[in-house]
């Protein structure tokens, strides 16, 4: 006996209301951060070792502050994502599970932020 | 319960999944570690916002970041930092095939598998040669 409503059905959420949502969101910052961590090595690559203003010239030209940007965001969002699935798995008890997901997410806010502001400073 | 099922069962024999003597897959392998260097680059995440902080706050802030990136421990570190972005990349991208339902049967994933990680050390030292090479060019 099926016991879902059929707007429950139709809505295709399951018992944890977000349906393949996680599962997709990991996919789509997982494609998007193919390209974007090459360009990424390519950038520690080419800059290892360059002077202090060859950095700062790089970094605050504006293509390079929006893809460095989209690099962290997508990357810290992508980690956000595997960070919940790993704790999930592994730590049991509520309240710890609880605890490190709410640690995790602030974190991330936190380097997000730290990041955001980093680079507006270069670039501005 | 308990005690009946010690009599019918008078030899110790070893239980599953008896980790010491088990084989691990090579899929297993590559699972776990696409997991370990997952959690790895989240720490190495605060690298990277050192690494944008230091630049924006100036001359002496970035010279001191230098030094302690180039010192043997910083290399050591960023070396780790490469070696877990790079398998991490490639092994993610091997998932996202298996997504698409390409490469799924035993034989591809092992093949797959191995092949990751024997990219994973080349494109790493490849990386490594070509960030040294590039150092060399700003002297």
């Amino acid at each position: 006996m099926n016991m879902r409503t059929p707007l429950g059905k139709v809505r295709g959420y399951g018992s944890a209301r977000s349906g393949t949502q996680h599962f997709w969101q990991q996919r789509l910052t997982a494609v998007a951060l193919v390209p974007l961590t090459l360009w990424f090595v390519w950038a520690v690559v080419r800059y290892t070792g360059a002077p202090y203003t060859d950095v700062v010239a790089f970094l605050s030209h504006p293509i390079s502050g929006v893809a460095m940007l989209m690099f962290v965001l997508t990357g810290i969002f992508h980690m956000l994502l595997g960070l919940k699935v790993v704790i999930e798995d592994y730590i049991h008890s509520e309240g710890s599970k609880v605890a490190l997901l709410l640690l995790s997410n602030f974190a991330a806010l936190a380097i997000a932020a730290t990041c955001v502001v980093a680079v507006f400073r270069i670039v501005v | 319960m308990a005690e009946d099922q010690g009599k019918a069962r008078p030899v110790a024999r070893p239980l599953a999944p008896h980790l010491q003597i088990y084989r691990w897959p090579i899929t297993m392998g590559t699972s776990i570690l696409h997991r370990v260097t997952g959690v790895g680059l989240s720490a190495g995440t605060l690298l990277l916002a050192w690494w944008l902080v230091a630049v924006s706050m100036g001359p002496d802030a970035y010279a001191e970041f230098a030094d302690l990136a180039s010192g043997w421990f910083g290399r050591l570190v960023l070396f780790g930092f490469t070696l877990a972005l790079v398998y991490h990349a490639m092994n993610g991208i091997r998932h996202l095939f298996w997504d698409a339902g390409i490469g799924l049967d035993l034989k591809a994933a092992n093949n797959s598998g191995i092949a990751v990680y024997a990219l994973s050390i080349i494109a790493t030292l490849l990386i490594w040669v070509a960030a040294y090479q590039s150092m060399g060019a700003w002297q």
